[in-house]
């Protein structure tokens, strides 16, 4: 949550707060952007660029160098200047701009996670990102870059201050001890990848559709702007995602869930207790002779989703239990009726539901099965839609929104069911409440009714 | 209080909890969405007859008979629409039953409510009419009632603002 910056609460004494500046290579992080802009152009137009270049004379040449450079270099450091950000015991504040100031108050009981990503000239550097995530914060509000060592002290004595530490024992508590959960080896990741039909998919449609073209038509440029936008997504969906994804840690601290993953970028992301929405158990088709599945999470603001990319069924079961503490994921999930085949015709096999005293589980999906977990103490409202055609069929669809906005849905349940199944579900999402750790979660007195 | 359809027990409000009383939308509202209905009928009917008239010849413009057809239907349809739509405050959520094709009933708990808003346009506000909407942190949380009388809106934002705090929970 972003607040404008008032000057002053009305609160007379406060505590001077130290401000700290960035750390001094930041200037250089858009450094690249004017030569990519004229590396653009020469691509776009290589016969202006070229025209161009020949009538550039050597003065000109130096007199351009000699405006451009300090110029952006003027900007870059002037940027670098007036950022500050600084901790307080409720707050990190964020004051930033040259010529609009904008000044963020992110309030600390309200992190969703806290990501430090390290890009690969970042890592080079030694210099990494943090970033905050609190619903409602967008791109601006991550501070980038700070030093690697002090990106890691300030996300731990972020973390602190939001468990509910005493400010000066905040920076002391230094980095909580994790235990690792699950690592993904990285035979499993890759074998993973091949078993996935959008990786196959993807690569059909780069071999496939550019050679088509050239037999429609012949022409070689329609075959190249074709081949390259589809082999940049057949890259993605399966190298891209092996980078990504590369040597995924799952760990657990006090501080709540750490995932690190990353080849050439590595991020390492903190999801503080109680913070995460919903659960998904995702089953591809031909992971399932395997018995491995993927695991999604959804936490408010945050958009990293992946919790694990690939493990065996009962694994990624454990670390489910983790996540959401006294959840079991259910076994016995209860099936449509048969007659919802009148409604949605194959696939009414895959719609499946479970509520048990601490979750609500509902599967859908014939080939891939994803199982959506939602905490009843997460259940923000709860919805019965119902469509002519399924009344004739006496069917009802249930909703549960969370605050991650989304909404998992049990469809086709007989009527009557839904109907008694929402309001059980408004009562278990008010009472699960009861049970669920305070915002601040080092601190036990603070317990929410 | 003048509302459309009061079920459910005939104490009113000295009911118990366990009792829910349902309550209506305001009839302003009905004759809002009708005055909209006759006055769009009216600019389609003279669209429909006066073009296809001019260029097609004069008998095309018994066209103008097809917007007044549909608007009978759907006269009737708004009716029953308007009188689908009840909310009952339960002693925990907030209940929002609506829809005659489909049907759409929303609980919402009022410790998770965000925020509750209370909306006038010139339009409801010269027929005395407000809506009143609740927003949780789930976006597609959609529980908005409209057509209430303005005091009656008032009274359920203080109550749902009230409730909610008491029972406030967040995310």
């Amino acid at each position: 949550m972003t607040t404008p910056g008032h000057t002053g609460d009305g609160i007379p004494e406060r505590p001077p707060v130290t401000e700290r500046r960035l750390h001094p290579v930041t200037p250089f992080r858009r450094a690249w952007a004017p030569l990519a802009v004229l590396a653009g152009w020469a691509v776009h137009d290589p016969n202006g660029a070229q025209e161009q270049l020949t009538r550039l004379t050597g003065t000109m040449l130096l007199l351009g160098v000699a405006v451009l450079v300090p110029a952006a270099g003027l900007y870059g450091f002037l940027s670098w200047w007036f950022t500050h950000y600084a901790v307080t015991d409720t707050e990190l504040r964020i004051r930033t701009g040259l010529l609009f100031r904008r000044t963020a108050h992110i309030r600390l009981e309200r992190i969703q996670a806290v990501d430090v990503s390290r890009p690969l000239l970042a890592r080079v550097a030694g210099v990494a990102k943090l970033r905050i995530d609190v619903v409602g914060t967008d791109d601006k509000d991550e501070l980038a870059f700070l030093g690697e060592r002090e990106a890691r002290a300030l996300r731990a004595e972020l973390l602190a201050r939001a468990a509910g530490f005493a400010p000066e024992a905040a920076r002391e508590v230094g980095e909580a001890p994790a235990r690792a959960l699950l690592r993904v080896p990285p035979r499993e990741l890759a074998r993973s990848l091949v078993l996935t039909g959008a990786t196959w998919g993807s690569l059909c449609a780069a071999l496939v559709v550019p050679t088509v073209l050239w037999l429609a038509t012949g022409n070689l440029w329609t075959v190249v702007a074709s081949v390259v936008p589809l082999l940049g997504t057949a890259g993605a969906s399966s190298v891209g995602r092996f980078v990504t994804e590369f040597d995924w840690t799952v760990s657990e601290s006090p501080d709540g869930l750490r995932i690190d993953h990353g080849l050439l970028d590595r991020t390492h992301e903190t999801v503080p207790p109680g913070r995460v929405q919903t659960v998904r158990i995702v089953e591809p088709l031909l992971w399932r002779g395997r018995g491995w599945v993927r695991v999604e999470l959804d936490v408010a603001g945050s958009e990293n989703s992946v919790l694990v990319p690939v493990a065996p069924r009962a694994v990624a079961e454990e670390v489910v239990a983790r996540v959401l503490p006294g959840v079991t994921v259910p076994r016995e999930l209860s099936p449509v009726p048969r007659r919802a085949r009148w409604c949605v015709p194959v696939w009414w096999r895959g719609h499946r539901l479970a509520v048990t005293g601490t979750v609500f589980a509902a599967r859908s999906g014939l080939l891939c099965r994803r199982l959506s977990l939602v905490p009843h103490a997460k259940v923000q409202s709860v919805r019965l839609t119902q469509g002519p055609w399924e009344r004739r069929w006496g069917l009802a669809d249930v909703h549960v929104d969370t605050g991650a906005d989304k909404t998992v849905t049990a469809r086709l349940r007989d009527a009557q069911d839904a109907a008694r199944l929402l309001t059980e579900q408004a009562e278990r999402s008010r009472t699960g409440r009861r049970s669920a750790l305070p915002d601040r979660w080092m601190t036990t007195d603070m317990t929410t009714d | 209080m003048e509302t459309g359809s009061v079920t459910g027990s005939p104490e009113g409000a000295g009911a118990p909890a366990e009792q829910p009383v349902w309550r209506g939308l305001e009839p302003g509202l009905l004759r809002v969405r009708r005055l909209l209905l006759v006055v769009w009928t009216g600019v389609l009917a003279v669209a429909a007859g006066l073009l296809p008239g001019l260029f097609a010849g004069p008998a095309w413009a018994a066209c103008a008979l097809l917007p007044p057809a549909v608007a009978a239907w759907c006269w009737r349809l708004l009716e029953r629409n308007w009188r689908s739509w009840r909310y009952t405050e339960r002693a925990d959520d907030l209940l929002i039953s609506r829809g005659v094709l489909w049907r759409e009933e929303t609980v919402v708990p009022y410790g998770r409510m965000q925020l509750v808003e209370v909306t006038s346009g010139p339009l409801e506000r010269r027929f005395g009419l407000a809506t009143v909407q609740l927003h949780t942190a789930a976006a597609a949380t959609d529980a908005t009632v409209p057509g209430l009388d303005p005091a009656e809106a008032e009274r359920l934002r203080d109550r749902l603002t009230e409730l909610g705090e008491a029972r406030s929970a967040g995310l």
